[in-house]
């Protein structure tokens, strides 16, 4: 029997695994076996779990030492947030208004991007530079090259502004028009899942266009400048209700719909596991790892090293964004810029660190343990010192660092994760 | 003969944008100045006062880093320490007013609570500097402590599990010190060791504070530059950060050069605790964070490893700050402002993400290039 | 000022079609330290040229600089009749140059099988989405692409130890693989620095042997930087001699070994008269 099952294709092995398994945690939540505490927490493994993968491909895989993941968990959270609390509660006016408005800046942002790549702005700055470099000297020349940069800057952000001016006057009442005719339980789910595209969407455009001018710097510098990201972004939310009012800034943004069902993060952490794992064995996943092996054999290999410093990065972004907006959604419904500062930032990257850089398996099986452990230390603490667990938290940090810093699982992969078997050619062997 | 014609064109074009872009900036700013002298001023001044306090800070950042390539988390978390430390010694054991007292004692008179009120000054002088002293050398033991135990066995690990360990103490101090127990959660108020003087000029508020503190911080600025550059240990410094097998080999003792450069950087980041709660008198066990990270940016900026750079570095960054919550705020499109105090740590992140752009390696920085 | 070079530039007379790589005037500031100065070199199809000189003579930083590595402070670098000044890396590799490296920089982590896949990733056949969708084109090209790294392996014997991790193999299997690594981008010139680096007499033999073998199979022109002098003297036609960052001679091995400038950068002055039994 067994030897039959590992003559099924692996994805058909694999698919029903994943319905096997999420089939039961279901059961097990909705026959009340476990309490809703416990779903919860599951939840917030399976969220940690999401969001670390995406660190741990910008870090463990492709080797850029990012302290500031968090800003795009926070960009996912909140812009998902925005929009289903419109639909939920209308806040803007409509209740498509958020839902417009966030496609429309993504759209924009994705023109401009698109313009600017299409103007071939690295090869004009070459060009003009060979063509006045005879007559100025260095200085001339950048002044004159950033002044030619920042005016097709220019016209590719009016370009996507044109763009996305339009779909804001075009799509509310088109929107309205077509979710106004599902049923609320078809509408609803249909919202969420639009609201979690959107808002992952625009912390991956916002990963390409933060990462871009920092992948030429030194990994110590990359993390420090990532972290200032996240920095700026934190005091950005803390004065938010001066942009947009329902955010409510430093006293936190409420009424969010509380959406976030198991469903949802296990469909969510299914798609990201899969996707990252066919991702990482690949030609583009070797690529990705071949940066962090040794960049400038990378180079001399033909890779272009800053564009798959890009992908990662925009794809770790993406996975951020999607974590964010299931947190977003889970109870009570309230974000609050502290759940966002740089120190909330370090946590998946313990995470990553303890499960193993370079692991997916490592990374889910210390996000289980982070959300168990954090809860858990809360539990067992007699009253009073709840607080305690920050003290143990770190002082287990430094043990494990201590005792063995390359993670739990550093580099090793379990079941499905493992690497793809190729099958050694012996000589007379007929198949294959 | 068109060769310099088109030079002459470009070259009027590129100047032209360059003269337009400086005038414009000289005429916001002279502006700025010239509606409100007094606050621009005054700014000045209190940016100068946060400068010094954050070049204290960054010096211990950029020895650090120098040595042991270490982004030390936890330096901002010293220097907290160096402030509660100097707090219990001010309002548990008087040790401010122990010079008066034994000046008095010495004059025949009682040291009673009044008659220590009105001591001279300059005893109250000795007293904060041995305020100072006790932080001083409190966190410098501190921090040799923490090298011992929790950097020191990951040497020769990769950097980043010696980075998560610093976070990890950082985190351990912050907590920890906030138990019950130990600080407290709360925050305090901050007794100062002296008694605050102030002088108006010209409208612009100073204060014996602010001379205090640069006084303090030109005399430990001088002390660092005479034992780096004076004396054995400094060479040895020196010399394990520029390469460290080499150093070994030249039979200097690196690990007692290190345990010194970190007791030497807390050394200071004590001071400066002692300086800034002075400065503002409101601590609690997170009361390093921000200013460790201004610090740190500070630090980069004036190019991370370089003494003077985190100096200067340091002094730009509290002008920046300082401007920015008098003069720096966005009124956005629903009338709402954001204000400068509200934008003091995005700006020094703006900054920061500037000088990354333009010059990532810091004001005084080498480019270090790998050798392939 | 350049040294004037009284003896032959290049056995062979420059002909523009068969000239491969073509530099002129190079020349590398560190700040205000000049590491290169006026290097020239022209080297022909099927060649393969040898670069000698004491350590911190500038060797690998041109290496650098036509790899891409380093940027040109001055001169020129032409490959094919193309300028490679202000390329990026990776670029340069897809022209076709590949180079190995002086300490080995392998990809320590990953398989032997995938430190060579590398090679094949600008040609895949697939993109992302395809990848992450695993299409059928993604099947069939990773299949070919696994397929074509096999076979490569195979040419250097490391086929059986493909699934090995890279930094596990010793040192002379390193070395090999770094090679058969370089080759996989199928180049044309191939930049060969310190190959025979930290190997015994009977590895540098069968180093000697491969370069040959991997010359004639892949039609391939060589670069080579080199300190065994029997490699150098060995397998190169003609070698290029430089010291403190200048050519100080040129010429076949028979004539660098006698040519007293070269005996003096290596040995120092005055030992001219004893060493030219040493050198030979």
């Amino acid at each position: 029997m067994i030897k039959q099952l590992r003559k099924l294709p692996s994805w058909l092995t694999t698919t029903a695994g994943l319905v096997l398994f999420y089939a039961l945690v279901q059961l097990i939540i909705s026959m009340g076996w476990v309490t809703e505490y416990v779903a919860q927490i599951l939840q917030w493994a399976g969220i940690m779990a999401i969001s670390s993968l995406g660190l741990n491909l910008v870090y463990g895989f492709n080797g850029q030492f990012s302290l500031g993941h968090i800003a795009f968990f926070a960009i996912g959270a909140y812009t998902s947030a925005l929009v289903t609390k419109d639909w939920y509660v209308t806040w803007s006016g409509s209740r498509v208004g958020a839902l417009s408005g966030v496609i429309a800046l993504d759209a924009g942002l994705i023109v401009s991007l698109v313009v600017i790549s299409l103007l071939r702005i690295n090869t004009i700055q070459k060009r003009l530079k060979e063509a006045v470099g005879r007559w100025l000297n260095q200085f001339e020349t950048s002044v004159l090259s950033s002044v030619v940069t920042f005016l097709l800057a220019l016209v590719a952000i009016a370009a996507g502004g044109a763009v996305g001016w339009l779909l804001v006057k075009v799509l509310p009442p088109t929107l309205e028009a077509i979710l106004g005719l599902l049923p609320t339980g078809i509408a609803q789910p249909v919202v969420f899942a639009l609201a979690l595209t959107l808002g992952s969407v625009l912390a991956a455009i916002i990963g390409l266009v933060v990462g871009q001018p920092l992948f030429k710097l030194a990994s110590d510098y990359f993390g420090i400048a990532t972290l200032g990201f996240a920095i700026a972004l934190y005091v950005l939310l803390q004065n938010s209700d001066k942009v947009i009012p329902t955010m409510k800034g430093a006293r936190g943004m409420v009424g969010i719909p509380i959406w976030t069902r198991w469903f949802w993060v296990f469909i969510c952490a299914a798609l990201v596991i899969v996707a990252m794992r066919n991702l990482i064995y690949s030609s583009v996943g070797r690529a990705i790892i071949s940066v962090r092996e040794d960049e400038i054999a990378a180079k001399a290999m033909g890779i272009d090293v800053t564009r798959y410093k890009t992908v990662a990065f925009t794809i770790g972004s993406l996975f951020a964004g999607i974590a964010g907006g299931l947190f977003a959604h889970k109870s009570p419904g309230f974000l609050h810029p502290s759940s966002f500062d740089f120190l909330k930032g370090f946590d998946p990257l313990i995470v990553v660190v303890f499960g193993g850089l370079g692991s997916m398996t490592g990374t889910i099986a210390a996000s289980v343990g982070w959300a168990f452990l954090l809860e858990g230390l809360r539990v067992a603490l007699p009253q009073g010192f709840e607080n305690w667990r920050f003290v143990i938290y770190p002082v287990l940090l430094l043990i494990i660092m201590l005792l063995r810093p390359q993670g739990l699982l550093g580099g090793v992969e379990w079941g499905f994760l493992k690497p793809p078997k190729v099958q050694p050619r012996t000589t007379g062997d007929e198949g294959e | 003969m068109k060769d310099t014609v088109i030079k002459l064109l470009l070259r009027i074009v590129v100047w032209g944008l360059v003269a337009a872009l400086t005038i414009a900036v000289v005429v916001v700013v002279a502006r700025l100045i010239q509606r409100n002298p007094v606050l621009f001023f005054q700014q000045v001044v209190n940016g100068l006062q946060l400068g010094f306090v954050y070049a204290l800070i960054a010096l211990g950042y950029t020895m650090i880093y120098g040595v042991v390539k270490l982004i030390n988390f936890a330096h901002g978390d010293v220097f907290m320490v160096g402030s509660f430390v100097s707090f219990y010694a001010i309002t548990r054991y008087r040790l401010h007013l122990w010079p008066a007292s034994v000046y008095y004692r010495t004059q025949g008179i009682t040291p009673t609570p009044e008659a220590l009120a009105q001591a001279p000054g300059w005893t109250m002088i000795i007293g904060t500097v041995l305020v100072i002293l006790l932080a001083m050398i409190v966190c410098g033991f501190l921090n040799i402590i923490i090298e011992r135990v929790a950097y020191k066995p990951l040497r020769n690990a990769p950097r980043i599990a010696a980075l998560i360990t610093a976070i990890g103490v950082s985190f351990f101090l912050e907590y920890f010190t906030a138990l019950g127990f130990v600080f407290g959660p709360d925050y305090y108020t901050y007794v100062r060791p002296m008694p605050v003087i102030s002088w108006n000029i010209g409208g612009v508020a100073i204060s014996n504070i602010l001379v205090v503190i640069i006084v303090s911080t030109i005399f430990l600025l001088v002390l660092l530059q005479y034992i780096v550059m004076r004396t054995k240990m400094g060479k040895a410094m020196r010399a394990s950060a520029f390469d460290k097998p080499t150093a070994r080999l030249m039979g200097i003792n690196v690990d007692m050069v290190i345990s010194f450069t970190f007791a030497l950087g807390a050394i200071f980041a004590g001071a400066a605790g002692v300086l800034y709660a002075i400065a503002y008198p409101q601590i609690i066990t997170f009361v390093g964070i921000r200013p460790g990270l201004k610090a740190f940016v500070a630090a980069v900026l004036g190019g991370i490893g370089n003494i003077p750079g985190a100096f200067v570095g340091s002094l730009i960054m509290g002008q920046a700050e300082a401007m920015t919550i008098g003069f720096f705020s966005i009124t956005m499109p629903s009338g709402e402002v954001l204000a400068g105090s509200t934008l003091r740590d995005a700006i020094v992140f703006a900054i920061l993400i500037l000088v990354f752009l333009i010059r990532p390696t810091g004001i005084f920085g080498e480019p270090e290039g790998e050798k392939a | 000022m350049a040294q004037e070079n009284t003896l032959n530039p290049n056995p062979n007379p420059v002909s523009d079609d068969r000239v491969v790589l073509d530099i002129k005037g190079l020349t590398k500031f560190f700040g205000g330290l000049r590491a290169v100065h006026n290097f020239d070199v022209t080297i022909e199809k099927s060649e393969l040229v040898g670069l000698i000189g004491p350590n911190g003579a500038g060797k690998t930083t041109i290496f650098n600089m036509i790899t891409g590595l380093y940027s040109v402070s001055a001169g020129d670098i032409r490959y094919n009749g193309q300028s490679l000044v202000g390329m990026e890396p990776h670029a340069i590799t897809q022209l076709g140059i590949a180079r190995t490296f002086q300490n080995i920089r392998l990809f320590p982590n990953l398989t032997v099988l995938d430190n060579v896949r590398i090679a094949y990733h600008p040609h895949a056949g697939y993109n992302m989405m395809e990848s992450i969708l695993r299409t059928g084109r993604f099947s069939s090209k990773e299949k070919e692409l696994t397929e074509q790294a096999l076979d490569f392996l195979a040419v250097f014997n490391l086929e059986d130890r493909y699934n090995e991790i890279a930094g596990s193999l010793p040192y002379g299997e390193q070395r090999r693989l770094e090679i058969a690594r370089a080759l996989a981008v199928e180049p044309k010139l191939l930049l060969l620095d310190e190959p025979a680096a930290g190997m015994n007499p009977g590895e540098i033999v069968a180093l000697m042997d491969l370069i040959h073998f991997i010359r004639d199979k892949f039609k391939l022109t060589i670069f080579l930087i080199e300190h065994q002098m029997r490699v150098v003297m060995g397998i190169c036609e003609w070698i290029t001699v430089m010291d403190f960052g200048e050519i100080i001679a040129r010429g076949t091995p028979r004539e660098i070994q006698n040519d007293s400038k070269v005996i003096e950068a290596y040995l120092g002055k005055g030992a001219v008269v004893g060493a030219r039994a040493e050198v030979a």
